[in-house]
């Protein structure tokens, strides 16, 4: 009888959830109205914009048109310069990360490293490059001060800063800080129980590695590594400051055609857009299984 | 000759001395425990038995072989973690072969040992799982076995039900054992829990910042605990303050009610503070008759905790815990009676010195 | 294990050097400006320029209209989804991903196409409106950044049982978002607020490709025509760079976040 009581009380659910619900939804909806006026909006179109002629008709031209020389070379430079410096920046920067977490280095250093590499990691553009030219161009401080010391011309080894090593060397510098910051959190994951588990099961340090501790690391390591070639990708200003056109990545290529329409076509700069959003897009998505992938491992 | 053997074992960390003059014996197949508050060194003596630390001096003998300076990849001795440290890389099939697999023994060896180590954790069907995919208790029991499929000389373990369920660490425990005495394997079993102690062991090491206050079976160190922190961390233990009547008639006060302690009063003088030490269990809420003594209160607590009764005696300062079984027929009394309780001279401990304000 | 110790300070030596050398260098180079000596000239060049003073000021407070919009935008988001929207989560966070995918070119050149003269939105047909533009470009590259800060910050203080408590002590909810939430959640927006100020003082794409007196282009023009000023810059957008970053860590836990300028 009492319980009959209750239950009879109770309105019909039907009514209160909708009028509950659109509060709700009101509440987010300056977030989404923003970013689809003006992140998704903007890029949607390009993309869309990457399969049209300039009347407007679909096409694959475009597409087609990206294979072209000039074009190609671009993409294979921006491939060649962001795969170098990921590849370097990954190694670099784990091998750094792995110094400091456990190679038996004083507490202080982690901090230390870490709020460097924010630092570093954020130190990129024309700034980065001007420093760059002030260390290894003709006349920066190191060039000058292996000549004056050691007789040494950097020039003679036929190492010029305005080129393809030269940007890498350039781009690692905000690579392996973003390395760094990345790959701790998962360096911190792997337990030192592990160790001493594998240890007291018999294992050497060799072992304990090619068993355990790469095999967990690896999706964050290559993950992390995906981010920093896609990172690598979308920059600019960098090599604008430092090698300009000489050096013709997708990036500048995209800048002069918006700038002065050196392409003379505008569906074809559309279509550059969404060869660079797809190479970028894909690392991401890429990323983000392999992060997943690693965290269920480690839940 | 004993098969594990520790000798003057000390661990110094900086300025802290972390383990002082530890010396053991333990025989072949027996089960040890080390019991004792954290920080009390025991967990460090377990590491260097492993080998993860290194002792400022002292040695560690096992089957005689002096195996102090070696690292812990060659000592054939089997660890049980507190967090499991399964390798979350690999099956519970390929953890429990890790042993065997870095010793590169054939793999077919391997795969009857495996099968054999699931069936003695009785988790024959879970070889291809991943440990994400395991209960606490569950990645327990494979580390469990992955540590005896290596057949180690010694079994260490630290802590290991301490992660776990109230429920779940209570069967764990016995399988631990039962696991344990078909193999014959001597094992050290670190715990703070006097409970899992006293269940599990052959013998108890009891430790106290970094000292061994005794040794001795469960029933021993309950029933004869031969230093304070001993009566007082080992179960729970009612402690009295008394002042001394007559020595020589064995006389004592609590709180203006004489009673007769039979034992312990050597050199007292009258008039002294001493504390008094009482088991609940030998407490009776009867006025018992014959040369028990007996004393007269009112019931300030009753606890009802199923099986047992946990009642509170207060006289004016002091109170006394005992506990009775409970019987339905029975209510269990209330509170603000007045009662008496009664114990035996002989289940009276007098301890050392007064208790401490 | 002492001999991986070794290893390891070599390692960090080489780090150490490789981060330093090029500031030494820079700052090195920074004050040769006067022949044959070394002086803060390129410096007092640098600051009586009136562009450096006019773009640092522009650049300044765009990125403070940036950080106002983008705390606007992001803290009521991320507090409705933690606390009733949960299952919007992963479609906001997608979205708040997506300017890491998409390169500042590619989304300005979305901008020109759309929001030029002649499209139902012309913000680049006036000064105001490109800077408006401009601003909402600059929102939309900190919003990861500034999304993951506030978010963990919400999710560090566990926001609904805390609405909870406040709700049932009579809170209404302006009240709760300004003195329960608002207040927690401070040093995750702080740390935003510092991050964003990094992308924003040092970027160049989009405020090049829009056409407006900012830092970034400024940087660049210097760069292209001048030999020691150049240099003086860098050493002062590293400063202005390590600021940022000192001024998080001070405020605390937040997400380490980081922003590549590119």
């Amino acid at each position: 009888m009492v319980v009959q009581t209750i239950v009879e009380d109770f309105p019909p659910i039907a009514a209160t959830p909708r009028r509950r619900l659109s509060w709700n939804w009101l509440g987010v909806v300056p977030f989404f109205a923003f970013t689809a006026l003006f992140l998704l909006l903007p890029t949607g179109l390009l993309m869309v914009g990457a399969f049209q002629d300039a009347d407007g008709y679909f096409t694959l031209n475009n597409i087609r048109n990206l294979f072209t020389e000039t074009i190609w070379n671009a993409y294979k430079i921006s491939i060649e310069v962001s795969l170098a410096s990921a590849l370097l920046g990954a190694l670099l920067g784990f091998l750094l990360a792995y110094a400091v977490i456990g190679g038996g280095l004083p507490r202080w250093l982690r901090p230390t490293l870490m709020t460097l590499s924010g630092v570093a990691s954020n130190f990129a553009g024309v700034p980065l490059a001007f420093a760059f030219l002030a260390t290894l161009g003709p006349t920066g401080l190191v060039t000058v001060l292996l000549m004056y010391f050691f007789n040494f011309s950097l020039r003679s080894t036929g190492f010029n800063l305005l080129s393809f090593w030269g940007l890498t060397l350039t781009y690692l510098y905000f690579q392996i800080p973003l390395m760094v910051l990345i790959m701790t959190p998962a360096l911190d994951g792997l337990k030192k129980e592990w160790r001493e588990a594998s240890s007291i099961l018999g294992a050497t340090r060799w072992q304990y590695w090619r068993h355990v501790a790469l095999p967990v690391l690896w999706p964050s390591f290559l993950g992390s590594a995906l981010l920093l070639f896609a990172n690598s990708f979308g920059a600019i200003a960098t090599a604008y400051a430092l090698t300009g056109s000489s050096l013709n990545i997708v990036t500048i290529l995209l800048y002069a055609q918006i700038r002065g329409d050196v392409l003379h076509d505008q569906n074809l700069g559309y279509a550059l857009a969404l060869g660079m959003i797809v190479l970028t897009g894909a690392s991401n998505i890429f990323y983000i299984w392999l992060r997943a992938r690693s965290e269920r491992w480690l839940k | 000759m004993a098969f594990l053997s520790i000798q003057e074992l000390r661990k110094v960390f900086g300025a802290a001395s972390v383990v002082q003059k530890f010396d053991l014996a333990v025989e072949r197949g027996e089960f040890i425990s080390f019991l004792g508050p954290s920080g009390c060194g025991k967990t460090t003596v377990l590491r260097m038995i492993a080998g993860f630390e290194r002792p400022t001096s002292g040695a560690i003998r096992v089957d005689g072989k002096n195996v102090t300076d070696l690292p812990p990849n060659r000592r054939n001795v089997g660890m049980v973690f507190q967090a499991y440290a399964l390798f979350p890389n690999m099956t519970v099939a390929g953890n429990v072969a890790f042993g065997l697999k870095v010793a590169h023994r054939p793999q077919s060896e391997i795969a009857a040992r495996v099968e054999e180590m699931l069936k003695l954790i009785k988790l024959p069907a879970l070889g291809n799982r991943y440990p994400y995919q395991l209960s606490g208790g569950q990645q327990q029991r494979v580390a469990l076995a992955r540590a005896l499929a290596i057949k180690p000389q010694i079994l260490l373990l630290d802590e290991p039900l301490s992660a776990l369920d109230a429920k779940i660490r209570v069967s764990l425990r016995e399988e631990i054992r039962t696991v344990q005495r078909n193999l014959g394997i001597t094992t050290i079993f670190v715990t703070h829990d006097q409970e899992e102690a006293l269940s599990m062991s052959d013998r108890v090491v009891v430790m106290n910042e970094g000292r061994i206050e005794q040794i001795g079976t469960p029933f021993e160190i309950y029933n004869y605990p031969r230093t304070r922190f001993v009566a007082s961390f080992v179960g729970t233990l009612n402690i009295l303050q008394c002042r001394v009547a007559d020595p020589a008639r064995g006389t004592i006060m609590i709180d203006e009610q004489e009673i007769v302690a039979s034992r312990g009063l050597n050199g007292a003088k009258a008039g002294e503070l001493r504390s008094v030490a009482l088991r609940p269990e030998a407490v009776s809420l009867r006025e018992a008759n014959g040369d028990w003594n007996r004393l007269r209160g009112t019931i300030e607590e009753v606890s009802f905790l199923g099986a047992i009764v946990r009642i509170r005696v207060r006289f004016k300062e002091s109170a006394v815990s005992l506990d009775t079984f409970n019987s339905p027929g029975a209510p269990p009394p209330e509170r603000g009676q007045s009662t008496i309780v009664s114990f035996a001279r002989d289940d009276l401990l007098v301890l050392d010195g007064a208790e401490p304000a | 294990m002492k001999r991986g110790r070794v290893w390891s300070w070599v390692a960090i030596i080489i780090g150490a050097i490789y981060f330093f050398v090029p500031l030494i260098a820079t700052f090195e180079f920074s004050l040769r400006m006067r022949r044959g000596t070394h002086s803060f000239d390129a410096y007092a060049v640098v600051f009586s320029d009136q562009r450096f003073q006019a773009s640092f000021l522009y650049s300044s407070v765009l990125a403070l209209a940036t950080i106002v919009v983008g705390v606007l935008l992001v803290v009521p988001t991320a507090y409705w989804v933690e606390l009733r929207l949960r299952r919007l989560r992963p479609l906001v966070e997608f979205i708040t991903l997506l300017p890491l995918v998409i390169p500042a070119i590619v989304l300005v050149f979305g901008y020109l196409r759309i929001y030029n003269s002649s499209s139902w939105l012309p913000l680049t047909a006036s000064e105001r409106g490109t800077d408006i533009l401009l601003m909402f470009g600059y929102v939309s590259l900190s919003l990861p950044y500034m999304y993951r800060a506030v978010d963990t910050g919400l999710r560090a203080i566990d926001v609904r049982t805390l609405t909870e408590a406040a709700e049932s002590l009579g809170a209404k909810w302006p009240a709760i978002l300004f003195r329960v939430i608002f207040p927690n959640v401070r040093s995750g927006i702080l740390s935003g607020a510092f991050l964003t100020f990094a992308i924003v003082i040092g970027e160049f794409t989009l405020a090049s490709l829009l056409d407006r007196p900012a830092f970034g282009p400024y940087l660049q023009l210097i760069g292209a025509n001048r030999a020691y000023e150049p240099a003086a810059l860098a050493i002062i957008a590293f400063a202005v760079t390590w600021a940022c970053m000192g001024l998080i860590n001070l405020v605390g836990s937040g997400a380490r976040g980081t922003a590549p300028a590119r």
